[in-house]
């Protein structure tokens, strides 16, 4: 018989220890797993670190998936942090790599910097704008912010393909031959694309650093601010807050804004820093906005923790490409990535429950007890 | 399973028999560590015997919950042990205490709202081992049983149906028909009011005549008295001494309970009114034909007048759920009213809106207080700041000050007396009393015009009650409104000057509290004078 009891008090270096100690455990069944299907765990291991980190060009393409993984799970960790559930971070991505492509092409002739910071703010400006639809619809109307925004990622990508595909916007070029034939996105002049930072060999793209600054001033705003404040206050207790006087449905907004605002930015860091041209195809396969909600909960919306998680996740991203082949399926990547997750989510269940372990088992109070524990209702 | 009914063991039997034989439940110098280095139980002993009903008395926080939990196997004891007719038991789970005859019933009752009584009562258990049951036989039984304690319930009502007294009484119920020899009952009377409170009693009084033992927690000490045989006093954790309630007085449990002496005489508050400086009174809060929506659509307040003046307390009574949650929300700002005004030290209030209440000088001590009054997972000086943060000093400009804000916490946590580690506790960590003490001490230091208390002292110790009232009383000194809400008809008359008797919404009567007339209050209350 296995019981589950609260643990009342988590002491400080258990948050550290667990997560790494969830991943040495989810390590050894994964290299089971993999012993299983007839690999060699610690060569695939090795595999796995080299074409992440160490092989040539490894680090900088494992930072070119971890870049919009920064941006998505820093919108998600923010927002689920309020207990406004924003699972609307991938269309907020969308839209804002057509902000920020319209805005490359309509100002391709500024100045350098003054270009990049515009294609940002017109990023944040369209993910915001997608982001506050439900955000009003959530605090003025009561719908579900879960079912609207999950909608609106469904509307943004058709938005998307309609721009490319199915009109003659803006954003479509339609100057070379192949292009009408094949549909395809207006290249951005080279002023247009982001320059990254060159360490040696590898590339550290800039819209990653802007992520972290980002990541650095979330962290500033919900810890120093009376906006943080009454965030926090919110995603604490909503009826505390509504007593409190605050004016909780502006703050809803605000927070959906903000979060989109986040996603947003990713998007124009996929054209700035990578793409150069609206690419729904190629936005939409890497679904960024899905695993941001992953990386969110690994780093337990910890906006500096989703830094670490966003590259470890490039990481693990990148070398499941590398590795994919005849003799490694892509399930078998896939199924890595899950034990990973399921180890680490179950690490931080485990460090705030202890497990017993007998015959007859000793029960936690079900009553007068209804601190720390996670409920999705809100 | 034992049955009930085979015992018919008459009053004077049973009490010859608790001579001789061993106790019915006995504690023996258990301890109880929780992580952290809780001392929750630090070597207590007690024992109950056959036929009695045995109080446990002590503060919030001095350790009987978690001697209840280890008496019914929720908790395993570190040190010591449970006997059970002398015999020591080990018990893993409630399933196993219950085996055994123990069964507790808890402040918050289990009970699932959409199944009947006699469903709920079955639930999880069956004297007929088998798939199927008879309903209308167990009704039948459950009726019988519920005629026998006097406990008027009727199997047939769903759960949601039933006033929070009936609720218990099923619970209760439920207990006796699994076989229940020993019950536990925690703090049974906060959810009750006086009628039914001495309906309980008459009912406890049934089962240890017939042989059962009633293990009854409570911190009050006039229900002490009336209902215990013997009491056992917990004290920070350790069992202080047990007495007979026939050789003791209020006086001395409340000595052993809190470790000094302290007054309990009620003595209602005007007859102080004369030494009052005799400036004409400023109202703070008028209300004028209010009328609110409650949560089922139903008017909770229909043509409310009433007026605070400064310096004045003014007792809200009636029985629960007439109306006094929604008066109290609609004063705060925190629920909008359809018709007539509220004027708040003579301007007209916004409805429904909490920020403009705050604003106008409206503290509110809320009846939930962990629900509401706090953000449980912030830190003392967070919930300290829950208001003041917007104006005040512990910001400057869009940035807060936590350095300043835990600074002014500590002088808080001082002039309150709120027991914390620091300020950066979180209030979730403290105990009822420290936490009611946090939000008295926010509220009361923003400089209020008009306090709304709510029950502000329901769930708290004797040291702690005494102390919020005490707080009141200081404020209303101080010339502050103060709208006093509370279901105790006692804290009533002892804190008000005048008394407001709400029944199904409308206030059917003012009356001055030197003038205060149980009876007549009681009538009003009821409904039977309008």
């Amino acid at each position: 018989m296995i019981t589950i009891e609260r643990s009342l008090v988590t002491p400080r270096w258990q948050r550290i220890a667990l997560p790494a100690v969830s991943l040495v455990i989810a390590a050894i069944i994964a290299g089971i797993v993999l012993a299983a299907s007839g690999h060699d765990p610690i060569a695939t291991y090795q595999q796995i670190y080299a074409a992440s980190f160490t092989s040539t060009g490894a680090l900088t393409a494992t930072f070119i998936y971890a870049t919009p993984l920064l941006f998505t799970g820093l919108c998600v960790a923010l927002a689920f942090r309020m207990r406004v559930w924003n699972i609307g971070g991938e269309g907020q991505l969308y839209m804002g790599a057509i902000g920020a492509s319209g805005v490359g092409l309509a100002l391709g002739g500024w100045p350098q910097p003054l270009l990049i910071l515009m294609m940002m703010l017109g990023g944040a400006l369209a993910g915001t704008v997608w982001a506050m639809i439900p955000g009003l619809l959530r605090a003025y109307l009561r719908t579900n912010e879960i079912l609207t925004s999950l909608m609106l990622n469904y509307v943004a990508s058709l938005f998307m393909y309609y721009l490319i595909y199915d009109s003659t916007s803006f954003w479509r070029d339609q100057t070379s031959p192949s292009a009408l034939v094949f549909p395809q996105g207006k290249n951005l002049l080279p002023a247009a694309a982001w320059p990254g930072i060159d360490i040696g060999s590898f590339t550290l793209p800039l819209g990653f650093v802007a992520g972290v600054v980002l990541a650095v001033l979330l962290l500033a705003l919900i810890r120093l601010t009376r906006f943080g404040f009454e965030m926090r206050v919110m995603g604490d207790s909503t009826a505390a807050a509504n007593y409190a006087g605050m004016r909780t449905k502006r703050k809803i907004v605000a927070v959906m804004a903000l979060s989109g605002g986040l996603a947003g930015v990713g998007g124009a860091s996929q054209i700035g820093d990578f793409g150069h041209v609206l690419n729904p195809r190629g936005l939409q396969q890497a679904q960024y906005g899905y695993t941001g909600i992953v990386v969110a909960a690994l780093a337990l919306y910890n906006p500096l923790a989703v830094v670490v998680v966003a590259i470890l996740i490039g990481a693990l991203t990148n070398a499941g490409f590398a590795l994919q082949g005849p003799t490694f399926p892509a399930g078998l990547v896939g199924t890595m990535e899950g034990i990973i997750l399921f180890s680490v989510l179950g690490g931080e269940f485990l460090g705030r429950y202890r497990v017993r372990f007998g015959r007859a088992p000793e029960r936690a109070p079900a009553v007068e007890d209804e601190s720390g524990s996670i409920s999705l209702d809100s | 399973m034992l049955d009930i009914r085979a015992v018919g063991v008459s009053p004077a039997s049973a009490e010859s028999a608790t001579a001789e034989s061993p106790p019915a439940v006995a504690a023996v110098g258990v301890t109880k560590r929780f992580a952290g280095g809780v001392v929750a139980n630090d070597r207590v002993s007690f024992e109950a015997k056959r036929g009695e009903v045995h109080a446990l008395l002590g503060e919030n926080g001095a350790g009987k919950t978690t001697l209840c939990n280890i008496l019914t196997g929720l908790y395993r004891p570190d040190e010591g042990e449970v006997l059970v007719n002398g015999k020591p038991v080990r018990l893993h789970s409630p399933h196993e205490a219950q085996a055994v005859g123990i069964f507790m019933v808890h402040q918050h009752l289990s009970l699932v709202d959409s199944l009947t009584v006699a469903e709920n009562v079955v639930l999880g258990w069956s004297r007929h081992r088998g798939l199927g049951f008879s309903g209308r036989q167990v009704e039948a039984e459950i009726g019988e049983i519920a005629s026998r304690y006097h406990m008027p319930v009727d199997p047939k009502a769903r759960i949601w149906q039933l006033s929070l007294g009936e609720r218990q009484r099923v619970d209760i119920l439920k207990a006796l028909y699994r076989g229940a020899r020993i019950l536990i009952l925690d703090e049974p009377t906060t959810v009750l009011t006086p009628p039914e409170i001495e309906q309980l009693f008459s009912s406890i009084r049934d089962m240890v005549a017939g042989g059962s033992t009633v293990v009854f927690i409570s911190h009050k000490l006039p229900e002490v008295l009336a209902i215990a045989d013997r009491t056992t006093i917990l004290r920070k954790g350790r069992s202080i001494r047990t007495v007979d309630i026939a050789e003791t007085d209020a006086r001395q449990l409340a000595r052993l309970m809190v470790g000094h002496e302290m007054s309990f005489d009620v003595v209602p508050r005007a007859s102080d009114a004369a030494s009052e400086p005799a400036a004409a009174p400023r109202p703070v809060l008028e209300l004028d034909g209010v009328c609110v929506q409650g949560d089922f659509g139903i008017e909770a307040l229909k043509e409310v007048s009433l007026t605070v003046s400064a310096g004045e307390i003014l007792g809200i009574a009636g029985v629960a759920g007439n109306g006094q949650r929604e008066l109290a929300e609609v004063v705060a700002g925190l629920r909008p009213f359809i018709r007539g005004t509220i004027r708040i030290g003579g301007e007209e209030a916004v409805p429904g809106d909490a920020r403009d209440a705050i604003n106008r000088g409206v503290a509110y001590i809320p009846e939930d207080r962990m629900g509401t009054g706090v953000s449980p997972n912030l830190s003392v000086a967070e919930n300290l700041i829950l208001k003041s943060y917007r104006r005040g000093s512990p910001h400057a400009g869009p940035l807060l000050l936590m350095r300043q804000a835990e600074a002014q916490a500590t002088a808080l946590m001082a002039r309150f007396d709120i027991r914390a580690p620091g300020p950066r506790t979180l209030v979730r960590q403290l105990s009822g009393g420290n936490v009611q003490k946090v939000v008295l001490a926010r509220e009361l230091s923003s400089d209020p015009r008009l306090v709304v208390a709510a029950s502000p002292t329901r769930g708290l110790d004797v040291g702690a009650t005494e102390y919020v009232r005490g707080v009141l009383l200081d404020a209303a000194r101080k010339g502050v409104g103060i709208l006093l809400i509370s279901e105790d008809l006692d804290e009533i008359v002892e804190l008000s000057d005048r008394i407001a008797v709400l029944y199904e919404g409308r206030v059917v009567g003012v009356v001055d509290s030197a003038h205060a007339n149980y009876e007549q209050i009681g009538l009003m209350m009821a409904g039977a004078v309008s």
